[in-house]
This record gives structure tokens, sequence and C-alpha cells, in this order.
């Protein structure tokens, strides 16, 4: 898989505040990235960076082998972009203002149509944009996005204002992207709801990146407690530390259910001592850690030297 | 060059969409009918040909309005698409902010080209319809007329522009766009006035007057329409023009600077601009 953006060594600031500190980072052809952080964590400052919409103070960003700042064209003919927030001028219908895109992106006229259709706008094409909902405004934001088979598309905060079935589909259109080799960085305040959906994820914050990897990979290097929680058949709390094999780590919830937060190396043989026969546990619940858990982790590793 | 035509396109797309070449359409129409049939009244039959005292009355009009009209349109091209949203993204799109104000500059002057034509055609239909005599001489003037109106309309969206790409927010560029209509219409000309009696003629001679006359986009208008021949007589400018010395070339060649110097500079704040 080859590199379709590179970032290499970024820093960006406007005026004194500093938006981006040294990030680097590269997006490969195929690849769903999540990039996570705060608000005003510098994901928006990262994503103009990628437009070219800005410059970088230093360092360097390529998208498709250009430099998008550079005044050069023929990248972005294959990029995508939703902004956050989009909106569109409210005079127009959702036809004409695809359309106008479409021209400027050299897309044949006939496959507005097909667009407008593909993200659930057909119904409401010959309507002004000033008519349209936030969830529709939102989908055709998306349609532009879509224009002319992008080989990079930049998602800044794509879910927001989408109830729950607009946002099935929209990650129904995001995969399909994938499956066509397609770069797809989707911004985002929150790892949760990108789970299975990404392929890797970026966290930033403060303008700088914090972690980079699958999930997987931020699991094993956070080491999270995997919390384990069991109900015991009838106990006095000095006998739990025969069995567990340990003392102190965990609590007691209430009377008869106890936590465990249990470290990635020995969360086997923990759970194999509660599945014994002589331990009087009548049910076990597994948790690993969330997401958010996960995300707090890097952010809170973040924070502690500061 | 494709890309200049396709936001050309779409703010006339935009401006037939929310009415204003309608509105400006309609509303020179209206002024100039109304100045062509109130306005030939009192002059009886002084000799002076029917078009020509239109074309005074209607140069009056469009020294007061389209500047105005201009300046509404074009104060809000750039400011106001960033902040609405718009302008992010469609500078991710290939097209250059160079491409971006040369289309909406065409845009706007042709919703405001058409509105004059128009407008003020509407007038000159009408006399012609009504049975007036009209010779070649002061046919040729009425088009110079509406021709240097769409001029002096370039000027002001050229510096409507300039406003726009320079200020932070869309209300200050409604100020300032107030403010410099303010002065190159009314203060400029009560302040040259001023200054030109006090002076009496002593240290202000025909080549200091020519300039102050250009460096009011509006003075330049004036002279080229009121300050020729039989119209010159008629408007009482030409004596004006007489001291200043400045031929048509001259007046449509500062006219024409006027319109692509503040482009030329709204362009380049323009592209040094942060988003």
């Amino acid at each position: 898989m080859t590199d379709t953006v590179d970032v290499t060594g970024v820093t960006k600031s406007y005026g004194k505040v500093p938006a981006v500190t040294d990030v680097t980072c590269s997006l490969k052809e195929g690849e769903t990235i999540a990039l996570v952080g705060h608000n005003g964590a510098g994901k928006t400052t990262l994503i103009k960076l990628m437009l070219g919409l800005i410059r970088p103070d230093s360092g360097t960003v390529r998208v498709l082998g250009e430099d998008p700042a550079a005044g050069q064209f023929a990248a972005r003919r294959r990029l995508g972009y939703l902004p956050e927030n989009v909106s569109f001028n409210m005079a127009l219908t959702g036809r004409e203002t695809l359309s106008f895109y479409a021209r400027l992106k050299r897309v044949p006229l006939d496959t507005v149509g097909a667009l407008l259709e593909r993200v659930g706008l057909a119904g409401a094409d010959d309507r002004r944009v000033g008519t349209y909902s936030k969830g529709m405004r939102q989908r055709l934001g998306l349609a532009q996005a879509l224009l002319g088979r992008p080989r990079v598309l930049l998602l800044d905060e794509p879910t927001t204002g989408l109830d729950p079935a607009l946002r099935r589909s929209f990650y129904e259109i995001v995969a399909e992207l994938r499956a066509d080799g397609a770069t797809v960085l989707l911004s985002s305040h929150a790892l949760t709801e990108l789970e299975g959906k990404a392929d890797r994820v970026v966290i930033v914050n403060r303008g700088a990146k914090i972690a980079d990897g699958t999930i997987e990979e931020l699991r094993q290097i956070a080491k999270l407690p995997t919390r384990i929680r069991v109900r015991l058949a009838d106990c006095e709390a000095g006998t739990v530390d025969d069995w567990i094999g340990r003392t102190g780590a965990w609590k007691r919830v209430n009377g008869h259910v106890l936590e465990i937060d249990a470290e990635p190396s020995e969360k086997i043989s923990l759970l194999r001592s509660a599945a014994s026969s002589d331990a009087p546990v009548v049910d076990l619940d597994v948790a690993p850690p969330t997401l958010d858990e996960l995300y707090a982790h890097f952010l809170g590793a973040e924070e502690a030297p500061q | 060059m494709m890309n200049i035509l396709i936001v050309a396109r779409k703010e006339i797309q935009e401006g037939l969409r929310n009415r204003w070449v309608l509105a400006t359409t309609l509303l020179l129409a209206a002024l100039a009918l109304t100045l062509t049939f109130l306005g030939s009244a009192p002059t009886g039959n002084v000799g002076a040909g029917a078009l020509d005292v239109v074309i005074v009355s209607l140069s009056s009009l469009t020294i007061f309005l389209v500047p105005l009209i201009a300046l509404l349109i074009s104060h809000d091209a750039i400011v106001g698409e960033m902040e609405r949203g718009t302008m992010l993204l469609l500078l991710s799109y290939p097209i250059g902010r160079w491409q971006v104000i040369m289309g909406k500059f065409i845009g706007h002057l042709a919703i405001l080209s058409f509105a004059t034509l128009l407008g003020y055609g509407a007038a000159a239909a009408s006399m012609a319809a009504t049975g007036v005599p009209i010779d070649t001489a002061s046919w040729t003037a009425f088009a110079s007329m509406i021709l240097s109106s769409i001029l002096l309309g370039a000027v002001f969206i050229a510096i409507g522009y300039l406003v726009s790409a320079l200020v932070a927010e869309r209300g200050t560029a409604g100020g300032i766009a107030i403010g410099v209509w303010l002065v190159c219409v009314l203060i400029y000309d009560m302040a040259l006035l001023g200054v030109l009696v006090i002076d009496q003629g002593r240290t202000i001679g025909g080549g200091l007057l020519s300039a102050l006359l250009l460096a009011n986009p509006t003075d330049a208008y004036r002279l080229l329409n009121l300050g020729s021949e039989s119209v010159g007589a008629l408007s009482g400018m030409g004596g004006v023009a007489d001291n200043a010395a400045l031929g048509p070339s001259a007046l449509i060649a500062a006219l024409l600077a006027w319109t692509l110097a503040p482009l030329a500079a709204a362009a380049m704040v323009f592209a040094r601009r942060e988003l």
C-alpha cells in the first residue's frame, strides 16, 4: 500500500496560539483513519493543512504526491472534503449546488443525479437548500465530497447532526469507499462511535499527536485493566483472597458482588481461578476497557508530565 | 478561465434566484422612466436634444445609485462567504483564489450591466416610441453614458471586494462600504468645492484640479458624461471640464485604473488571508 497523505514534522500557529506542533503521520490508500481529539485539539487545522488551505510554519505536507498549498490542482480533483458545519448558498437547489461543484471538479453532470440518490436526497433535489434540515445539508455535503471518485476523503466530524439510521448509511458509504481503495480520514471528538469503523486511530491533543495505531495496538500500549465482576454464592470477604491468589486488588460492590481490575498479563489466570470448581462464583462478567477509557488514558498520560 | 466562468454563472444564478437582478432592474427602470418624463417637461423647447436632457438626469441618478448598488452586491462577497462557511468548501476545490474573485466580478458585473442596460434602455426606448426626434450624436452620447455607468459600477464592485477581503466581519464591511459611498458621492465634491472657493485659483491650477477630479471615480464619471458638448452646456459642468482639461480617454483610463487597482489589491489580500 502506498501513502496518499504524508505529513512530516508540521507545525502551525495562528499568531501566538500554537494549533499544531510537530505532527508526523501518513495515511495509506484503502485505509480508514480516525482522527480523534477534543474540540480545539488541532484536528481541523490538520485537515486544512492537508487541503492546502493554510500553509505550515515548518514541515511538509504531501497529498497524492503534491504540495497541496502550491497552487497545483491536479491532486484536488481526486480529493473530497466535508467541512465541519458544512453550509451552502441557501438560494440554490440541491441539484444546482451539486452541479456547481461537479463543474469545478470537471465531473460529468449526469453523475449528479445518481449521487443525490446515493445519499438519499433524490426526492429533495429541486428544493432550495435553505429549506433543508441539518441532516439533509450534511448529506448534501457528503454528496459533494464524493464527487468524482475521490482517492482521499477528509471528513471533519461527518456524523454530527445525523440520526442513527443516517449514521449507519453514512458508514456503509465509507465502507464502500474503503473497499474501492480510497483513503478516508474521519475526525471525531468521541472514539466510541468509531469502534469497528476505523483501521487506525490517531489521537491528537493540544496540537500534538499522542497516539497512533490500531485500536488493538492502543489497548496493548495503554495496558488498561480489564474489569472482572463476579457474583459470589455466599462468601466471607476474608476467604476471597484465598482463591483469587492476590490481596487487596478487589472491591466489594455489595454483599455478593466483587469487582476486580485485572492487568492484561494476569487476566487469564484470574479467570481460571474464578472459574475453578472450588471458587464460590455463580456469575461472571468481563468488561474490556471501553474506548472512552482508552481515550481518557492517552489524554491523561499526556497531561500528567506537565 | 473555465473556473472563472463557472463561478460567474453561479453568481448570476444566485442573483436571479434571490431577486437581486429583478430588484435592481426595476429600481433603475422606474427611476429612469420617471426622470425621463418628468424631467423633460420643464425644458420645453430649448434647442437641446430631448435625449441630452435625459442623459444629464440619468447620469446624476447613476452617480448616486450605481455605486450604492455595486457596493451592496460586492461588500459581502468574500467576508460573507467566509462567515457562512461556504468559502472554506469552495477553496478546497481545484480553483485559485484569484479565479474566485474574477468569477464573482464577472458575475456581479453582468448582473449590474443587465439592470443598467434594461433600466436605462427602457427610458430611451420609451422616448423613441413616443416619437421624440433624436439625432445620432445624442444616441452615441446615450450609449456611452450607459457604458460608462457600467464602468462606474465595475469600479465600486472592485472597491467593495477590497473592503470585503480586508475586514474580519460582515458588519464592518457594510459600514466601510457606506463610508466609501458617502465620501465618493457626497463629501469629496463638497470638500473640493469648498477648497476651490477658499483658494480662489491662487494655488490650485488646472493640473492639480485634474488630478483631484481623477482621484474620485464618481467625478471622472461626471466629467465624462456631463462635461462635453451640448450636454456640458446643459449641466453646467462644461466650465469645470474646460478648466480641468481632461479628455474622454484620460477619464476612461482613470475609471479603468480605479477598477483594476482595487481588484488586484483584493486578489492579493485574499490570497494571503488565512481561513
